[in-house]
């Protein structure tokens, strides 16, 4: 897949280019043109925003169709952890995950297990006075874009450690390999998504060159036959095997909870997210030596392509917090350790810069700073962009004019009007009756 | 050589709204396409610096000079000048009200900070008058 591939998408007959997606990015990656919403490609973070605030639900996430899993011989299921939360409370895990198993899968393993061993690691890293702190998860693929077209000062402090969706992959591929002899090319394994920029996450991963899982379902898509599948039981296994703590991933601070200190910090929600990066880069944050920071209020039980309300989610997920049993993750070996680290990195997307030439920048900046003092300040949508700056920015970068501005336009055909009626009132010298004049 | 002159009041006695001048200098050096680290140096002391005014002297105004090759940020106020300035620089010093402190400032870093993320810092102080700060950091 090509380095701009975007899960999150725009059905055009459904958008009527109102701006309520336009202001609610943050990277002010969309604007209306034509009447319809337009992605900046290379802003995108793939964080569902859009997805969330849009009335007319035409910001869709695009997920592998669930029939992709016939594709391979050997289909295997990895939920994440919000999946859990999707179902009522009477069903246990294991009810859920031989569910999921019936709907056409030949084997379930649990991206909680594995965690758990993300987890692990992470505790190792804390401890090393040589990483940078504070350690910012990757855990949300959305923050570890946020970073790169946002805080590109942060780039090192984010946790290269493989996701808990990476490691599970990987886990149950070698597991089937060696325990049961199926070939590497016919085991197809399908990470069961809350989140679209997982789906990003695997068709073009910044970590890595390609990805473990073969295919990423979303909750959604995939929620009704589970639901019927629990209501008609039969052949039950045991998959559950992650303690508490990788179920607790969902939530925010589930994360960070694992990792037995203090000195740690969750949020979520992009917009606050933000927030608290700005004290980040400011140097400002005492104290704390992990940050786990989640683009969706909630974590990711608050995903976007889940079902259930999140707050509910919270309840159930709970239960299943309780129930579970304590971590089972041993003292990792420097060898498997050694596995989990990114063996590539992310890199600064200067979206936001205005020339590549810094000369031409700087002209362009002060030719923005002037277009936007001259603009109204209200910040209406009007105009497609999501402010007046935005809007002077636009216009810089040659993709906006002045008169896109409704106001500017009103004043423009205002002053044509004056100056029309101005012009109506001459009169060429040889018509000139006036009886006063010489 | 061109150069983008910026200018910014520092309200007085507002803790939420001080911070938005460095911010805002932050994001237009992100557009120049200014390093990160070099953005992050000038950020980190004009904050400082704006907090300081918002602090000790009622706020002020900020000059930010933005030119190729670095920005030069000025911080004056008509505060009540510092009277030590060697003091003033030493780390944990500071004359700050309990109630600042009780806001989570006045821990002493302001000046320190300052010097220890500027490439260039020049202050002029005078008892009663009020005083200047010269940030300097180089991008080259």
């Amino acid at each position: 897949m090509n380095e701009y591939f975007h899960s999150v998408n725009l059905d055009k007959d459904k958008c009527r280019g109102c701006t309520n997606c336009i202001k609610r990015c943050p990277t002010e990656a969309i604007r209306v043109r034509k009447g319809k919403a337009r992605i900046i490609k290379e802003r995108c973070i793939d964080c569902g925003e859009c997805i969330r605030v849009c009335p007319y639900h035409a910001k869709t996430a695009i997920s592998d169709s669930p029939d992709i899993i016939n594709d391979y011989r050997y289909k295997v299921a990895i939920p994440a952890p919000s999946f859990y939360g999707q179902f009522e409370k009477k069903y246990s895990r294991d009810n859920i995950l031989n569910a999921l198993r019936d709907v056409g899968f030949d084997h379930v393993f649990e991206v909680a297990r594995a965690a758990e061993i993300v987890s692990e690691a992470t505790r190792q890293l804390l401890t090393n006075s040589l990483v940078r702190k504070p350690m910012i998860s990757s855990a949300c693929p959305g923050v570890v874009r946020l970073i790169q077209v946002r805080f590109p000062s942060l780039i090192d402090n984010i946790v290269k450690l493989e996701s808990p969706m990476e490691v599970a992959a990987k886990i149950v591929k070698t597991q089937l390999q060696e325990s049961r002899n199926i070939p590497a090319e016919e085991i197809g394994v399908f990470f069961i998504s809350p989140c679209p920029a997982k789906v990003t996450s695997v068709k073009s991963p910044y970590e890595k060159q390609k990805s473990y899982v073969d295919g990423v379902i979303s909750i959604k898509d995939i929620y009704l036959k589970v639901l019927s599948a629990l209501n008609n039981p039969h052949n039950g296994s045991k998959y559950s095997e992650a303690g508490f703590e990788g179920i607790d991933w969902a939530n925010s601070g589930g994360e960070s909870g694992a990792l037995g200190t203090e000195n740690v910090l969750a949020v979520d929600g992009i917009h606050s997210v933000i927030k608290i990066f700005d004290e980040i880069e400011g140097d400002r944050l005492s104290d704390v030596d992990f940050v786990e920071a989640l683009s969706c209020s909630g974590g990711c039980l608050g995903g976007p392509l889940t079902v259930e309300n999140v707050f509910v989610a919270k309840t159930t997920l709970k239960k299943h917090i309780l129930e579970a049993p304590a971590g089972c993750t041993e003292k990792m070996t420097p060898k498997s350790f050694e596995e989990l680290v990114w063996t590539s990195n992310v890199e600064y997307k200067p979206v936001m810069k205005l020339d590549d030439d810094i000369l031409k920048a700087m002209e362009k900046l002060e030719k923005l700073e002037r277009i936007c003092d001259g603009l109204p300040g209200l910040d209406c949508g009007a105009c497609g962009a999501p402010n007046c700056r935005a809007l002077a920015e636009d216009i810089v970068r040659e993709i906006a004019n002045e008169t896109d501005c409704i106001f500017k336009l009103r004043q423009r055909i205002r002053d044509l009007a004056e100056e029309m009626v101005d012009l109506g009132g001459k009169v060429p010298p040889v018509m000139d009756n006036d009886p006063n004049g010489e | 050589m061109s150069t983008i002159k910026l200018k910014y009041d520092i309200p007085a006695n507002d803790f939420v709204a001080a911070g938005e001048a460095s911010s805002n200098v932050k994001k237009k050096l992100a557009q120049i396409g200014i390093a990160a680290d070099k953005i992050k140096k000038a950020a980190i002391a004009m904050y400082e610096a704006e907090i300081n005014a918002v602090i000790h002297a009622n706020g002020g105004t900020a000059d930010v000079e933005i030119c190729l090759d670095r920005v030069i940020i000025a911080i004056i106020d008509n505060g009540p000048g510092i009277p030590d300035l060697e003091l003033a620089m030493t780390e944990g010093y500071s004359t700050a009200s309990d109630n600042i402190r009780e806001m989570g400032f006045g821990a002493g870093m302001g000046l320190p900070n300052m010097k220890k993320y500027a490439d260039k810092l020049d202050i002029n102080t005078e008892v009663g008058i009020g005083t200047k700060v010269t940030i300097t950091v180089y991008f080259i």
